[in-house]
């Protein structure tokens, strides 16, 4: 069949198409062969070596052999490669020689000359050798090699490989298969040879071809089919990568042909291109080659679409080969784009429409080839590129226009009855139907966008099936489609996207009379600034005109706040939100209205809730007013219908706490964090789709006012664009502002939640009465000003009302001439005056308050004196005049200041209450004071020394030290200044000398006094200042003496040279009783004695005490006794050394009693002093005893009074014991004078 | 003319709204946005898909995301999931890949500027006059 094929037709354009082999020789004995062969050729791959640096390839090799004829060898010029022989074969079984000789030689060599007159020389012969043929012609019979060596003598010149045997091909032998792979093996390498050899030479050719295509007269036509001849080859050979490259090469030089057109560089051949487009019967697929659209393009006739079509279908049909149907429908994409776009470039002339049914074909032509090839999965994976071709589809039909389909001029050729025909056919000729696809293909692509997740391109698609809808007056259905894309471009915050189909949506609310939905829109639109002012106002005047409508009063149209005013500020005047029922307070609405003109609002009503729990906390404004501003809530902006949703933006604030976990048992962290405290509010953003505080476009809020609730009106409001100020009044009590509701006729417009909440409280005030110094700090001992502050709160303060201040002697109230009360209004006005009239009795001072209304205050001020403690003495409690103990206001150091403060306390009875009101005013002592004893020898001095603490300058008067028992006494004043000044934070020291006649009393009680007054003032605003203190032991009892003697022989004494010291120790006077009575108890009998220790100690390390350094001393209790100690110390540097200094100090024997000295503030330690922890060098200062046994508390006094009797040491009082050598200075010489001191001079 | 011819060009932020757009102010900018809008589709399909591949060594530059007849749009996003998208005139032969790619590059430095000024807040829509000039040089200038 394949031979009786040939003859017909030679060019068959199938897949069937086989490189051509041409048999020439011995038909018979191919035929016989034929089956085989054909069958064995392409079992086994060859690789093939191209050229160009391509890469080899493994290929399977088929032919079509046919019957050689001379007309089958191409002519010169003849560019067919389809119909080129690749290689010849010549045929025969001769194995006789004179046969050979005779015909087959003969015969080959016309063979030979053929070939070689058309420059063919892919030849071979083949020499079959049968048992059979052997036996036949036994007697002729020549060694089988010596006719292939005449062959190839003859004819195969140098290429031996060109003659080959096949032994014994019909037979099931080894041998004869081994002839057969090594046959095969040949025809395929020598094959392979032939299509590098011609296929090279028709690609250079063809490349030639190209470079001319700058020539006049070259033809894009005549190359393509050139070209094509190649892919038809790759093709055939199932090189089908290699063929499409082919394809895409020619679809790049025509795109950049029609590319160059359009920059201006026009080619001649491009004319055909340019004809108006006359056929638009789109893609065809079905056939592997488009016979009809290759005819016009060899004739030069085509059309660009159909150049573009054919190209494509080849394109395709080459990409399903490959399995990749895929990338088909993402260049079918691409190629309808570009068709459109290159016949715009190309300025040809389409009929109205043609176009688009050219793409609706094709994009359905593309589907249904797809869907055929392609399984479903693959299919799903890959429907990005489908779905982009449905659109495509669905966008060719919308282009169609809707309304006259039939209008179109038809000129199809439709020829075939292949269904996109049918159904172009069919929707064209009518509306119906042309709508029924319309919407199939809208609605398919729709799904396969959602199926992809590409929902933002599904709602375009719905976009503009709800734009048929409404011109197919269908707003219903329009309505879901537009309300759907909306709500995306909402919630991504697309404002033009939204302004636009927001309009369309008003439009199907409009005809479906859902007048709520439509006002809500319409109050959308008229607020929308991406609308001209005059579409606003059309929107806004919609709303109106609906109010003005005298409808049924039942029926009010109830929308949401926000699309017609933003709350953006709320403030409190005052600002603490808080007031008591006396005063006004406001809050001041500022409403930002989003209408293009001004609209009176018949009423605007906030309602209000009643706070239960907070009652009692009036003063404290509470929620969002406190934090920043003090009564200011600014309200954020959720931009409902333009701008970005950005985060920041919208949505409630975060609020923090930080939250600590404490160990129970040690208090210590165990961890801490932060947790939000309204996350309920937050997280509901992110849960659902509409944000909670987005005016929603879709349903409008059913949330109503609420009725019966407490309300703060406003009547006949006109807002005016942008911000208004509305201002209302608080009634009494604690509330938070719940809702805001506006009432335009029939519409109100309703806030349901003003968040963050604002609270204010309007509350009852209990009277206050505080006082408080007028100037800190109130300075005791001198008049002070302090002032008192009446909040008459909800009291009315009646003639005759008074207040009855408990006097005390520690702080008496001055009488003042002039009092005067100022009554000032809640808002600090002034609003009277009047003087006070006070009357002091005895124990009560009375002020007669002047007539007041409630939650005025009312102040005056009042001169006190805060009696500085003298010290000592210390008054019995007191009761007060209602029976309270009072208690002695106790001094104490206060942290802040060096100076000492009191607390005076007050006790008020008050008009308004039957309780006292006690209040407590803080004194600061400007002074301190101290004193000392001083002696010189016999001779006593005292000395106060007054330190000014605080901060003003006094001048100090009349200095004055008394003695209160001895009257004998004589305190003669060393102080020449009556008036000294004393600066602030400086001291004035006074002295006084004691006389006495007889005997030195042993206990002095002094009164110190002085008069001070604050340095700016003059003499009469002097007041008096005591001190008062008690001396004891005054009376010096012994002298101590010391002297240093040089060593003997020496002038002087020398560092280094022990020298002695000689302590005098010498009783002054005759026993005192209290002594007597101390040591008669040690010493019952026997001469009266006292025993001492004396102590040579050296603290500057000046001497080295030698020997003992302390002792004890026994001394005779009579006046003159005297004990000489001698020590020998040595000076350890020379120059003049102060003496070391020298203790004495009373020893106490074990049995004697531990002597408590009763002290007068009951501090119960002693001033006994172990001997062994206790260092004695501090004890000579100045500061009275009794205040370092008030401070110190020996480590082991406890036990010793608990009875363990050891011996103990006392100290002297200061002014018992005097040191003669107290500063005395010895001059010691250097050790010896051959030191030498080294001096540098430089 | 300019070999820089986009015909819109838009910054949309990480949550998808607008952060900027312009658009040559004689074609119908409503037109644009939507185009722009619907392209954010095919942004995140490509960011989802490069991500998956590539993890965090990602091209910013998307490429081509669909041609339409009229227009093809262009898209490219920053780290900080930021989108560019530029769209071309589909007559506007003249533009390779690499010229886009340049733009895109532009864009992206002027936006970072854009954001390093203190006083420009993360998330405000772009008022920046040196934005809107380098936007401009990019645009196709009408006459």
């Amino acid at each position: 069949t394949h031979m009786a094929g040939q003859e017909e037709k030679p060019i068959i354009y199938t897949m069937e198409n086989k490189p051509i082999v041409t048999c020439a020789g011995d038909q018979a004995l191919f035929t016989s062969l034929y089956t085989s062969l054909a069958q064995q050729l392409p079992r086994e791959p060859m690789e093939w070596r191209r050229t160009y640096g391509r890469a080899p390839k493994m290929i399977l090799l088929e032919a079509n052999f046919v019957q050689f004829k001379e007309e089958l060898l191409p002519k010169e010029g003849n560019k067919a490669l389809l119909t080129f022989p690749f290689l010849h074969i010549y045929w025969t079984d001769c194995c006789d020689t004179e046969m050979y000789k005779s015909s087959v030689k003969e015969d080959m060599m016309r063979w030979q000359n053929s070939l070689r007159t058309h420059g063919s020389s892919d030849w071979v012969i083949i020499v079959v050798e049968t048992n059979d043929t052997k036996k036949k012609n036994k007697t002729n019979i020549l060694p089988r090699s010596s006719i292939v060596d005449k062959i190839r003598s003859d004819f195969c010149n140098k290429q031996s490989d060109r003659c080959v045997v096949l032994s014994d091909p019909l037979k099931d032998s080894s041998r004869s298969q081994e002839s057969w792979n090594s046959l095969l093996l040949k025809l395929r390498t020598l094959l392979l040879m032939s299509f590098t050899k011609n296929l090279g030479r028709f690609e250079d050719e063809m490349r030639t071809l190209r470079e001319k295509r700058t020539q006049p007269g070259w033809s894009f036509c005549e190359y393509f089919m050139v070209q094509e001849e190649l892919a038809f080859v790759f093709e055939m050979l199932q090189q089908f990568e290699d063929a499409l490259v082919q394809y895409d090469e020619l679809d790049a030089l025509f795109t950049q042909y029609v590319l160059n057109f359009g920059a201006g560089d026009t080619a001649n051949w491009l004319g055909s291109f340019c004809a108006p487009v006359r056929n638009w019967s789109g893609l065809l697929l079905r056939r592997p080659i488009d016979m009809e659209k290759r005819d016009s393009i060899q004739r030069g006739e085509a059309s660009l679409l159909d150049l573009r079509s054919y190209l494509f279908s080849r394109q395709c049909t080459l990409l399903i080969f490959l399995q990749r149907p895929w990338e088909v429908t993402q260049r079918a994409l691409e190629l309808l784009h570009n068709c459109v776009q290159e016949l715009r470039l190309l300025e040809v002339q389409v009929l109205e429409g043609a176009l688009d049914c050219w793409v609706f074909l094709s994009c359905l032509e593309v589907l249904h080839r797809i869907e055929g090839c392609c399984d479903p999965a693959q299919l799903a994976a890959n429907c990005s590129h489908t779905v982009g071709l449905w659109a495509a589809a669905h966008t060719g039909t919308v282009h169609h226009g809707v309304p006259e389909p039939s209008g179109l001029d038809f000129t199809l050729h439709f020829n075939s009855l292949q269904s996109p025909y049918k159904k172009l056919k069919e929707a064209l000729s009518s509306v119906e139907a042309f709508e029924r696809h319309y919407l199939e293909l809208s609605h398919a692509a729709m799904e396969m966008y959602q199926a992809i997740g590409r929902l933002r391109s599904a709602r375009l698609v719905g976009k503009s099936l709800a734009e048929f809808y409404m011109r197919k007056g269908d707003p219903e259905r329009a309505e879901t489609f537009l309300q759907e894309a909306l709500k995306s471009y909402v919630s991504e915050g697309w404002s033009l996207p939204v302004t636009h189909t927001r309009r369309q949506v008003a439009e199907c609310q409009k005809l479906l009379s859902k007048t709520e939905d439509y006002l809500q829109t319409s109050a959308l639109l008229a607020g929308d600034v991406n609308l001209t002012t005059d579409e606003r106002k059309h929107f806004c005047q919609e709303i109106l005109s609906f109010t003005g409508k005298s409808g049924d009063q039942s029926h009010k149209v109830t929308l949401s706040m926000g699309v017609f005013a933003q709350l953006t500020q709320l403030k409190f005047h005052p600002a603490a939100a808080s007031v008591h029922s006396g005063a006004v307070l406001q809050v001041e609405l500022t409403l930002r209205c989003l209408m293009p003109v001004s609209v009176r609002i018949q009423q605007l009503v906030a309602s209000i809730h009643f706070e239960v729990d907070h009652g009692g906390t009036h003063g404290r404004s509470k929620g969002a007013q406190r934090r920043t501003h003090p009564g200011t809530v600014v309200f954020r902006q959720s931009n409902s219908s333009a701008g970005p949703p950005s985060s920041a933006g919208a949505g409630p604030s975060l609020e923090l706490d930080e939250i600590q976990d404490r160990s129970p048992s040690d208090n210590s962290l165990n961890s801490t964090g932060v947790i939000c405290k309204n996350t309920h509010l937050l997280m509901r953003r992110h849960d659902s789709n509409s944000p909670p505080d987005t005016p929603n476009c879709i349903s409008p809020p059913t949330v109503g006012i609420k009725e019966g609730a407490q309300m703060l009106k406003v009547q006949d409001v006109t807002l005016e664009p942008g911000n208004n100020s509305i201002t209302f009044t608080a009634p009494p009590g604690t509330y938070t502002l719940r809702q805001l509701c506006a009432t335009v006729g029939e519409v109100q417009f309703i806030l349901p939640h003003i968040y963050p909440s604002a609270q204010y409280e309007v509350y009852s005030q209990e009277p206050q009465l505080t006082v408080e110094p007028l100037s800190e700090p109130l300075l005791a001992g001198l008049p002070q000003k302090v002032k008192f502050t009446l909040l008459t709160g909800h009291y009315t303060v009646k003639k005759g009302d008074a207040l009855q201040l408990s006097n005390t002697e520690t702080m008496p109230i001055l009488p003042s001439t002039s009092c005067t009360a100022r009554i000032s209004s809640p808002t600090s006005e002034l609003v009277g005056e009047s003087t006070l009239s006070i009357q002091s009795s005895e124990k009560v001072t009375s002020i007669s308050l002047p007539p007041a209304p409630p939650y005025h205050t009312l102040e005056f001020q009042l001169e006190v004196l805060c009696i500085i403690p003298s010290g000592a003495d210390r008054p019995a409690n007191e009761r007060l005049t209602n029976g309270e103990v009072r208690h002695r206001p106790r001094s104490y150091s206060h942290p802040d200041t060096p100076m000492t403060a009191i607390d005076q306390r007050m006790s008020i009875d008050c008009p308004w209450s039957i309780y006292s009101t006690l209040l407590a005013l803080t004194f600061y002592i400007p002074f301190k004071t101290k004193h000392s004893l001083l002696s010189a020898g016999n001779r006593k001095y005292i000395q106060v020394c007054v330190q000014n603490v605080s901060d003003v300058n006094f001048a100090l008067a009349e200095v004055k030290l008394t003695e209160k028992q001895h009257a004998s006494l004589e305190l003669q004043s060393l102080n020449t200044k009556t008036q000294q000044l004393l600066c602030c934070k400086h001291s004035v020291f006074c002295l006084w000398e004691v006389r006495w006649k007889d005997d030195l009393p042993s206990c002095l009680q002094c009164v110190f006094s002085a008069n001070f007054s604050p340095l700016s003032q003059d003499i009469s605003a002097y007041k008096p200042f005591h001190y008062q203190f008690q001396l004891e032991r005054v009376t010096t009892l012994y002298s101590v003496k010391a002297e240093i003697f040089p060593p003997a022989g020496e002038q002087r004494c020398r560092s280094g040279v022990l020298c002695g010291l000689e302590v005098c120790i010498t009783r002054l006077t005759e026993p005192a009783e209290g002594e007597i009575a101390e040591d008669s108890k040690t010493e019952t009998d026997g001469p009266k004695t006292t025993k001492l220790m004396y102590e040579v100690a050296d603290s500057s390390s000046n001497w080295a005490v030698c020997g003992k350094s302390s002792g004890m001393v026994l001394m005779p209790m009579t006046a003159n006794a005297t004990h000489k100690v001698q020590i020998e110390v040595m000076p350890l540097f020379a120059g003049h050394l102060p003496f070391p200094k020298i203790k004495v100090l009373k020893y106490l024997p074990h049995t004697a009693a531990v002597a408590i000295q009763p002290d007068p503030d009951s501090c119960v330690e002693n001033d006994s002093l172990s001997l062994l922890d206790k260092t004695l060098d501090d004890q000579g200062d100045t500061a009275s005893i009794r205040s370092r046994g008030s401070v110190h508390s020996v480590g082991s006094g406890d036990q010793q009074q608990k009875g363990v009797a050891m011996p103990r040491l006392e100290p002297f009082s200061p002014g018992q014991v005097f040191n003669h050598s107290h500063a005395c200075q010895v001059l010691v010489l250097p050790a010896t004078d051959d030191h030498i001191m080294e001096v540098n001079a430089t | 003319m300019n070999t820089n011819m986009a015909v819109c060009i838009a910054v949309i932020a990480k949550e998808n709204y607008p952060l900027y757009i312009r658009s040559v102010p004689t074609q119908n900018e409503l037109k644009f946005h939507y185009t722009v809008h619907t392209s954010l589709d095919v942004v995140e399909e490509k960011i989802s898909a490069v991500g998956k591949a590539l993890g965090d060594q990602r091209e910013l530059y998307l490429g081509l995301l669909y041609p339409t007849e009229d227009y093809k749009v262009y898209g490219y996003v920053t780290n900080s999931k930021v989108k560019f998208v530029i769209v071309v005139d589909s007559s506007n032969t003249s533009l390779r890949d690499n010229e886009i790619r340049s733009m895109f590059r532009k864009l992206h430095n002027s936006f970072t500027d854009v954001m390093c000024n203190p006083f420009h807040n993360p998330g405000d829509t772009i008022q920046s006059k040196a934005f809107d000039g380098i936007v401009s040089g990019m645009m196709v200038q009408t006459a």
